[in-house]
């Protein structure tokens, strides 16, 4: 045996994930023109809609209590996309030949990448609330609420960020993984994030009624302003335990594949 | 033998890029393989590094096989491969004791290998800085350090100097040596012959995804011929004249003619004596010794059987 201590075991492993999310954060941390610019288009968006096109939309509601649930999926959207991109640099540089040719399990490199990027979603979710609240945005929801807000976005947060590190996998370039995740930046406009969805043409509202987004949004809508959530709930946890378990299955598949040559 | 392969071959869809090769290294040598572009030298590094797995043959590092026993070969080789790989927006530091935890070198430990590598690749007034500012030599060298922080037995170079200004290249290539003396064994490839002269104890030349040839740099170059002087001549009468003074046919260039020659001022002395006295005026004369190039040249431009020397 070599010199030094690898391979195998729980702990091991962990504490190669470990070592992936500390750079991976780190990397994200210095690359402060991505995390600036995923933060402030969804903020953009939503000043766009509440000052300039929310007067003219009937939601029911105050439109800011409407708008920010689509907000926050927006942003979840914008920060999968720069997790593809991290992912596909790795993938197309010299990095992942490097952690092959080493004795880890080299799919941590994906761990860090994805918890990367929930921690940033982490970040971006609270300043699209504060400035929400700063606009005026009241939520009535109890402690129990937000904490299931909190939760069902998570799963919604770590299977995008798994459906964006696939796709970073089998992208052939950084521009190729910022191209592939043009849907999961679109998806949420043919939604009811920023819209009701009683006002689209009868293909376009069967498109935004059966899409994932629309009941996570319906759902965190809810909890947080205490419009009704009905079976929604049920029907966006199971999109988005669904959603992980697939792209979960689909990076892991991908990247085996990948970097079985 | 720390690297023996036997029978590689790898294809790529219909392309065949390995037909056949077969490495042995010993350990604590320099060994080379060299070739033009597309030979197979990258394909056949990313078998030998568990890379990537051979249609058929079978590979043993440090008598582990590349496909079965895949993580204990990871354990005792490392690669630094054609692109560098290192995180622009980390420090030298970082790059070093991100690899050193990944070894599992615990946090104190792996600092104390960064900073000794930092040291051996003189870039410890760089450490604390992100690697985008660092030069190309600089991110090689970093390069180089980032495999070593495994104190590997086997290290796996993949053309390290392409690229390279010529003093960074030199700069690595003390650094090869160093490595070598210490008693790792290095397998690299490139496209120098130069380098594979330099650096190597012995020199596989592959072309077409077969061996060519291979042997020690010297053994190679004795196998297109000694040393020659080369006389040239002003018109091509004069070039006439003198072949049939010495007994040589004229070569492909009218004006040139090559004289074996064993390199001795005796021996130049003695031809241009008996120019003089036969009245051919020479205008030039240079000597040549045969390089790599030419054992390159003569080998990968023809057809030939692999040579054994």
């Amino acid at each position: 045996m070599s010199t030094i201590a690898v391979h195998g075991g729980v702990r091991n492993a962990v504490s190669d994930s470990m070592t992936m999310i500390g750079r991976s954060i780190r990397l994200s941390r210095r690359n402060a023109e991505t995390l600036v610019m995923s933060i402030v288009l969804p903020l953009l968006m939503m000043s766009l809609f509440v000052y300039v096109f929310g007067g003219a939309i009937d939601t029911g509601t105050r439109y800011i209590n409407y708008v920010v649930p689509g907000t926050l999926l927006l942003c979840v959207g914008y920060g999968a996309a720069s997790t593809a991109m991290s992912v596909a640099d790795d993938m197309t540089s010299g990095m992942i030949d490097r952690l092959r040719s080493l004795p880890i399990r080299s799919s941590a490199v994906l761990t860090g990448h994805v918890v990367a990027s929930v921690v940033r979603n982490l970040l971006s979710t609270t300043v699209v609330i504060g400035a929400a609240v700063a606009m005026g945005f009241r939520p009535d929801a109890t402690v129990t609420d937000w904490a299931m807000a909190a939760g069902l976005l998570l799963l919604y947060v770590l299977a995008l960020s798994w459906l964006a590190a696939g796709l970073g996998v089998i992208a052939k370039s950084v521009e190729s993984a910022s191209t592939l995740s043009f849907l999961m930046l679109f998806l949420p406009y043919l939604s009811s994030a920023f819209v009701p969805t009683d006002t689209m043409p009868s293909f376009l509202r069967a498109v935004s009624e059966n899409q994932p987004i629309t009941p996570v949004i319906e759902t965190v809508r809810g909890l947080l302003t205490g419009t009704p959530i009905g079976d929604t709930g049920w029907i966006a946890l199971a999109w988005c335990v669904g959603l992980l378990a697939g792209s979960f299955i689909f990076a892991a598949w991908l990247f085996r594949r990948r970097t079985h040559g | 033998m720390i690297v023996e392969a036997t029978g590689l071959h790898k294809a790529f869809g219909s392309t065949k890029v390995l037909d056949g090769v077969d490495l042995h290294v010993a350990e604590g040598t320099v060994f080379a393989l060299l070739g033009p572009n597309g030979a197979g030298k990258t394909t056949t590094v990313r078998i030998l590094t568990t890379l990537s797995r051979p249609d058929r043959g079978s590979v043993r590092v440090a008598g582990y096989d590349v496909v079965r026993e895949a993580t204990k070969v990871r354990g005792v080789i490392s690669l630094t491969g054609q692109s560098v790989a290192l995180d622009d927006q980390q420090t030298g530091r970082e790059n070093l004791v991100m690899i050193g935890r990944l070894m599992h070198l615990g946090r104190p430990a792996a600092g104390r290998r960064a900073t000794d590598l930092l040291e051996r690749f003189d870039l410890v007034d760089a450490m604390e800085r992100r690697v985008k500012t660092y030069s190309g030599g600089m991110r090689r060298r970093l390069d180089l350090a980032m495999s070593l922080v495994s104190q590997p037995k086997v290290i796996f170079l993949d053309e390290p100097t392409t690229g390279l200004d010529p003093s960074s290249r030199t700069t690595m290539w003390d650094a090869i040596k160093e490595l070598v003396s210490s008693g790792t064994t290095i397998v690299l490839t490139t496209q120098y012959l130069e380098e594979a002269d330099r650096l190597a104890d012995r020199i596989v030349l592959i072309n077409g995804g077969r061996v060519a040839a291979s042997g020690t740099a010297d053994a190679l170059k004795s196998q297109v011929g000694g040393e020659r002087l080369d006389l040239r001549f002003a018109v091509e009468a004069d070039l006439v004249r003198a072949a049939a003074l010495f007994g040589v046919p004229p070569g492909t260039d009218p004006l040139v003619l090559g004289v074996p020659s064993d390199g001795s001022a005796e021996h130049l002395h003695r031809v241009l004596d008996e120019l003089r006295i036969a009245g051919v005026p020479v205008a030039r004369v240079s000597s040549h010794r045969p390089t790599l190039d030419d054992v390159f040249l003569s080998l990968t431009t023809t057809g030939r059987t692999p040579v054994q020397v």
